[in-house]
């Protein structure tokens, strides 16, 4: 007797196509080989404040992921338990100091950059008081502060990847901000071999190129 | 329980990152030495540091011949190899719950209080502005965690059990409430959390004036 197949529900993925934070669980979803359904919140019409939304995440920020019952907010939290329910393609080594490693690269990717070129501290606090050319240099100035720190960690740890020979971890989470710094942030990458070197590879994978923000759904014709 | 190399941690008595780690350790029970680490004078560039962490952050833990920089490593690092009292629940939600708390604190709050930021911006704004901005800045965030923590907390951050979300919280709630003397009246359940961080023994010894380079007063 053949068993009933069960159609898994699907994971639905809330999330906006020039998210960096987005474009990190996008690639998750590619490496793991996930089908997800993209529902698109548009940060510049502000829809992460509509009440729909907020039901779902009162945090209001994307990207949100919903797994059935499961609602999970945060990309760093998505693709650790991403990492734990679907195992398949791993992100993480088993061996305790590359995993700190990736921990460790992505940590820096997610405090020490990209919130400082975040939406909300620009928009919030920077627009009214600088100009733009301010806030360019604002953001630059993190951004090569904190390129100058991946680059001193991975330059004597990277093989073909940020950690080795296998795309894990690190990797997803510096693609979505070496993508930001030269498309948006204008960023002499000359100063960062390594880190140009990788975004060079990561372009050559078809999960990493599907995950760019300018062929979303979302993202707006021309992009 | 795991058995325990020397473990090293630079730390600087105020650092909220480092304040994590050293809960960590504490709620594992495991002995380390304290090597002090002056941010603020600049000790973090000296050669001797920088041979330990070219990045030169703190905190750094050193493990026999390990080393991890950045605390949220750290603090996953610790939770694997020394799994006694275990930061991390079994259930997926639960956890990616505690994962989006420390998550929110360490990119949502912490990167924008950090002193080289802060004197980035009274530079270039003046003295009331970067203090303005401040608090902002911590409003903002706290607004998003107490209505996180409205779905989940119980007598901690995720239910009755002190978890990942609980490590990272203290130390920001600490800063924000003792240097900062926010009002807390708005987020009634960080108030609430942030008065029984302060009854747990691990949570009190690791506090930053008591540690070996805090000032005395």
């Amino acid at each position: 007797m053949a068993l009933e197949s069960i159609e898994p529900q699907k994971l639905k993925l809330y999330n906006y196509w020039r998210s960096y934070c987005s474009q990190r669980v996008r690639i998750a979803f590619n490496l793991k080989g996930l089908d997800y359904e993209y529902k698109a919140v548009d940060l510049s019409k502000d829809e992460q404040f509509d009440p729909e939304y907020e039901k779902l995440n009162p945090v209001k920020y994307v990207p949100t992921l919903v797994d059935g019952e499961v609602v999970v907010a945060d990309s760093f939290a998505i693709i650790l338990y991403l990492e734990e329910k679907y195992p398949q393609h791993p992100l993480l080594p088993k061996d305790l100091k590359k995993k700190a490693l990736n921990i460790q690269i992505a940590s820096i990717v997610t405090s020490t950059i990209q919130p400082r070129q975040n939406l909300p501290v620009e928009i919030d606090f920077i627009e009214g008081r600088f100009d733009l050319d301010k806030k360019l240099l604002w953001a630059q100035h993190y951004l090569n502060k904190g390129f100058t720190a991946l680059e001193k960690l991975i330059k004597d740890c990277a093989g073909k990847y940020a950690t080795g020979d296998e795309i894990q971890m690190a990797d997803v989470f510096l693609e979505p901000q070496i993508h930001a710094g030269i498309t948006r942030f204008e960023i002499d990458m000359s100063k960062f071999p390594t880190l140009a070197r990788l975004h060079e590879a990561y372009m050559k994978i078809p999960e990493f190129q599907a995950a760019v923000p300018e062929i979303q759904q979302d993202a707006p014709r021309g992009s | 329980m795991a058995d325990q190399g020397k473990l090293t941690l630079y730390s600087y008595w105020l650092s909220t990152c480092a304040h994590r780690v050293r809960i960590t350790l504490n709620l594992k029970g495991l002995d380390y030495e304290y090597k002090a680490v002056d941010i603020v004078k600049g000790d973090q560039s000296e050669p001797d540091f920088v041979r330990i962490n070219p990045m030169k952050f703190v905190p750094a833990l050193v493990d026999g011949d390990t080393v991890i920089g950045d605390s949220f490593a750290i603090v996953l690092y610790l939770e694997e190899k020394y799994p006694q009292t275990p930061l991390l629940p079994q259930d997926l939600k639960k956890k990616a719950l505690n994962f989006q708390i420390a998550s929110i604190v360490s990119s949502g709050i912490q990167p924008l209080q950090n002193f080289v930021v802060v004197n980035y911006i009274e530079q270039k704004l003046g003295s009331q502005e970067k203090d303005a901005w401040h608090i902002d800045q911590f409003n903002r965030v706290f607004t998003a965690l107490e209505k996180l923590l409205n779905g989940c907390a119980r007598k901690y951050a995720v239910g009755d059990e002190i978890g990942l979300g609980d490590v990272f919280l203290a130390p920001q709630l600490y800063y924000v409430i003792k240097k900062f003397h926010m009002d807390m009246s708005n987020y009634p359940i960080l108030a609430r959390l942030h008065a029984a961080y302060e009854e747990i023994p691990a949570f009190q010894a690791a506090a930053p004036e008591n540690q070996p380079d805090a000032p005395s007063i």
